[in-house]
C-alpha cells in the first residue's frame, strides 16, 4: 500500500501548478448562472485554454493517477469546471471513441477537444428515470434519415448545445433493452423545443426538450441499430473513480471555510456542534482516501464500476450532512438566499437522487456486489 | 500511487485467515462463549510463532520487521474471527515485556479507566491498583474497572489497531448479514431479495468499504489525524454493521447460540477504548483551524 506518487506524476502536478498559476489570473469573468450563452463561451473558452496548453485530453488518454492529480490540482487553485463540457468530454465523446466509425471519429472528437462544440444529453423522459430502459422516444426510418418524436427531461446546456447525444426507441416489439439506438441529433434541426426546468433551488440549470419528427441522418448512428444499450454502457464506466474528486476536494474546503466561520460566531463552542464538524473531516478524509483506493484500482486494470455506486452512496449523503451543518453553524441566515452555502445547501438535495437515486444505488450494490437476489 | 495491497501484504493477511480459520472456527468461537473465560494458552504461543506479536519489532531483534500497514491487516484478521484475549496489549509490549513477543507472556493494559483480560495474564501496563472486576456485557472480554484519573492522550497506535480490529467485525458482520439474507426464506423467496433486507446489507458494506479506506491510509501515513478519522468511520461501522447484521438475522439474531450478538458487544468493547472517540472527534474538529 503506496500513497505516494511516482517522479513522473510529481512532476505532472508540479508544472500543471506552475501553469495554472500563470493563466487563471488572465481569465474573463465568470458569468452569471442565467447568462447562457456567456457560460457557453466561458466554458468553451477554458477548453480551449487546456487544449493549447496540453491538457485537453486529460479525461481521455491519461493514467487514472494522471486524471486525479489533474482535478484535485485544478480545484485547488479555483479553475472553471468543466461546466458545458460535461458529455462531450466525459460521456459522448468517449462514446463516440469507443464505439464511432473512423468518419464519426473525425467529425466529432476534435472540436470537443478544441472547445468548438457542445454536448447535450437525452436519456432520461418522463416516464424514464431510474428505470432508463423505459424510454418511449420513437425513431422510425424514412429514407436516409430516422424521424424522432418524444420528449427527454433533466438536460443540461440544452439551450446552447450543438449536439445531442440522444437514446431512441428504434423496435418497439423487442425485449426493451435491444430496441434502444445511439443518435447524434444537431440541436438546430427543425422540430426541437427547449424549455428550461426551473429546480427548487430557483434557477434553470436543466431543461426539457420536446421532440416533434426530428430529422436525424442515419449517418448520425453510432453503433448498430437496436445497440443503442450496450453502446452507452460501454462508457459508463468510463470516470474509473475520478468522478468526484474535484467535489471532495471542494467539500474540504468548505468544510474548512466552516470551521471557522463556527469560531467567529460562536457555535463552536457548543461541544456538540464542534464534534460534528469533526465526524464530518473524517468523513471527508475517509472519502478521499477511497477515491484513491477506487483510482489504485483503476491504474492495475480493474474497472471500480460498482465500486463507484459504494463511493457514490456515501459521497452524496456526506455532501448533504455538509451543508446540513452549514445550517446549523449559520442559525438564522440559513434562511437567507444571499448568505454562502445556502443555495448549495438546496443543490445538494439532487445528489441522492441524480445518477442513480440512493435506493437504486443499493439495490446495484446488494445484487452485483454482494450477490443477492433479484426481487421478484 | 499504488493504494493496494501489495501480494506479500495478501498472503500476510490469507495466511492469517487461514491460521485463524483452523484454530478458531465459528463452532471454537460459541463453545467459547459458553464457559467462563479462560485464554488459549496454545494458541496464544501459536500466534506469537506466526509473528502476531513481535510483526513490528526488527529482525534483528527477533522480530518480523514488517509495519503498521501488516499489523493493521491482522489485527483485522483477528477482529473479523473475534479471537479473544488482550492482543493489542501484548502486541504493544512485544518489545518491553519478555516473552510478550513469541506469545509466552500474556500483558493486559490499562485503557480508558478498564483493562481487559486482567486476571489471565502475566503482566500489566500501566496501574491497575484498586481494579474491580465488572460483570462483562462481552462474555469473551473480561474487564475490570480501574480507578484514578485518565492517562493522557490515546497512544495512536493503540488506536489505529483498535480500528483494525472493528474493521474486521464490520467485514464479519456484512459477510454474515448477506449469507443469511441469501439462504433465509420467507414468503416464498430468500429475505435478501427483499429490498428493504437488500438495502441494509448494502449500507454494511458501504459503512465497511469505507472504513477500509480510512484505516489502510492511516496504518501508510501514520499521521494522528487521519488515525483519529479511521478509528471514527471503524467504530460506526462495527457498531452499526453488527446492529443492522444481527436485525437482518431477525428472532435468531437475538438468540445466545447465533454469533452475532458476541460481535456487537465486542465491538462496543472496543469503543470504549481511549476513553471512546471524543478525543478523536476534537482533534479532528481543530485540525479543520488549520
Amino acid at each position: 500500500m503506496d500513497l505516494s506518487y511516482t517522479p513522473e506524476e510529481e512532476d505532472f502536478r508540479a508544472r500543471l501548478r506552475e501553469w495554472l498559476a500563470k493563466v487563471l489570473p488572465g481569465l474573463p469573468p465568470k458569468p452569471r448562472p442565467e447568462d447562457w450563452p456567456g457560460r457557453r463561451a466561458y466554458d468553451l473558452g477554458w477548453q480551449r485554454t487546456l487544449y493549447d496548453a496540453g491538457y485537453a485530453d486529460v479525461h481521455w488518454d491519461a493514467s487514472p493517477t494522471t486524471r486525479l492529480i489533474f482535478l484535485e490540482e485544478t480545484e485547488r487553485a479555483g479553475a472553471p469546471y468543466v461546466g458545458a463540457n460535461f458529455v462531450g468530454l466525459l460521456h459522448a465523446g468517449p462514446t463516440i471513441a469507443a464505439e464511432g466509425t473512423e468518419a464519426q471519429r473525425a467529425r466529432w472528437l476534435a472540436p470537443i477537444l478544441r472547445g468548438d462544440e457542445v454536448w447535450c444529453q437525452g436519456f432520461s423522459e418522463p416516464d424514464a428515470g431510474s428505470d432508463l430502459a423505459a424510454l418511449r422516444t420513437r425513431a422510425w426510418r424514412d429514407g436516409d434519415d430516422y424521424v424522432v418524436s418524444g420528449s427527454k427531461i433533466w438536460t443540461s446546456h440544452a439551450e446552447v448545445a450543438d449536439w445531442c447525444e440522444l437514446l431512441v426507441r428504434t423496435d418497439a416489439q423487442a425485449p426493451r433493452h435491444r430496441g434502444i439506438t445511439w443518435l447524434a441529433m444537431p440541436m438546430d434541426a427543425p422540430g426541437i423545443t427547449v424549455r428550461p426546468l426551473r429546480t427548487l433551488a430557483g434557477s434553470a440549470e436543466f431543461a426539457e426538450v420536446f421532440l416533434d419528427e426530428v430529422r436525424v441522418p442515419v449517418a448520425n448512428r453510432v453503433g448498430a441499430e437496436n445497440d443503442g444499450w450496450r453502446v452507452t454502457m460501454v462508457t459508463l464506466s468510463f470516470e474509473r473513480g475520478t468522478a468526484f474528486v474535484g467535489e471532495v476536494v471542494a467539500c474540504r474546503r468548505v468544510l474548512g471555510e466552516l470551521a471557522r466561520v463556527a469560531r467567529e460566531n460562536g457555535t463552536w463552542d457548543d461541544p456538540e456542534r464542534r464534534r460534528r464538524l469533526g465526524r464530518l473531516n473524517a468523513e471527508f478524509r475517509a472519502l478521499w482516501r477511497l477515491t484513491q483506493w477506487n483510482v489504485s484500482e483503476a491504474e492495475g486494470g480493474r474497472v471500480p464500476g460498482v465500486g463507484g455506486s459504494v463511493f457514490k452512496l456515501r459521497y452524496s449523503h456526506a455532501r448533504q450532512e455538509l451543508y446540513d451543518v452549514a445550517a446549523a453553524v449559520l442559525g438564522p441566515d440559513a434562511l437567507d438566499l444571499d448568505r454562502p452555502w445556502v443555495l448549495d445547501r438546496l443543490s445538494s438535495l439532487s445528489y441522492t437522487i441524480a445518477a442513480g437515486t440512493s435506493q437504486i444505488q443499493r439495490n446495484i450494490v446488494a445484487e452485483r456486489i454482494l450477490g443477492l437476489p433479484k426481487g421478484r | 500511487m499504488r493504494f493496494r495491497l501489495t501480494r506479500d501484504q495478501e498472503a500476510l493477511r490469507e495466511g492469517m485467515r487461514e491460521l485463524l480459520g483452523r484454530r478458531f472456527d465459528g463452532a471454537a468461537l460459541r463453545a467459547a462463549a459458553g464457559a467462563p473465560a479462560r485464554l488459549d494458552r496454545r494458541l496464544w504461543r501459536e500466534l506469537g510463532a506466526a509473528g502476531f506479536f513481535a510483526l513490528r519489532l526488527p529482525e534483528a531483534d527477533g522480530g518480523v520487521g514488517l509495519g503498521l500497514p501488516e499489523a493493521v491487516l491482522v489485527f483485522e484478521e483477528a477482529g473479523r474471527a473475534l479471537l479473544p484475549g488482550p492482543l493489542l496489549a501484548t502486541h504493544l509490549a512485544a518489545a518491553e515485556v519478555p516473552g510478550a513477543a513469541m506469545g509466552e507472556t500474556v500483558v493486559a493494559r490499562v485503557d480508558g479507566g478498564l483493562a481487559e483480560w486482567l486476571a489471565e495474564a502475566d503482566a500489566v501496563t500501566g496501574d491497575a491498583s484498586g481494579a474491580l472486576p465488572v460483570r462483562s456485557v462481552d462474555p469473551l472480554t473480561p474487564l475490570h474497572r480501574v480507578p484514578g484519573p485518565a492517562a493522557g492522550p490515546a497512544d495512536p497506535v493503540a488506536v489505529l489497531l483498535t480500528a483494525a480490529e472493528q474493521l474486521g467485525t464490520a467485514t464479519r458482520a456484512c459477510e454474515l448479514a448477506v449469507q443469511h439474507a441469501r439462504t433465509r426464506v420467507q414468503f416464498g423467496q430468500p429475505i435478501g431479495a427483499f429490498q428493504a433486507v437488500k438495502h441494509l446489507c448494502a449500507e454494511l458494506l458501504v459503512r465497511a468499504e469505507t472504513a477500509r479506506a480510512a484505516v489502510y491510509a492511516a496504518a501508510v501515513t501514520a499521521a494522528p489525524v487521519d488515525i483519529a478519522a479511521a478509528r471514527l468511520l471503524a467504530d460506526e461501522a462495527a457498531v452499526r454493521g453488527a446492529r443492522d447484521c444481527l436485525q437482518v438475522h431477525g428472532g435468531m439474531g437475538f438468540t445466545w447460540e447465533s454469533e452475532v450478538h458476541l460481535h456487537l458487544k465486542r465491538a462496543w468493547v472496543r469503543a470504549q477504548r481511549g476513553g471512546g472517540n471524543t478525543e478523536s472527534e476534537e482533534m479532528l474538529a481543530v485540525e479543520l483551524l488549520g
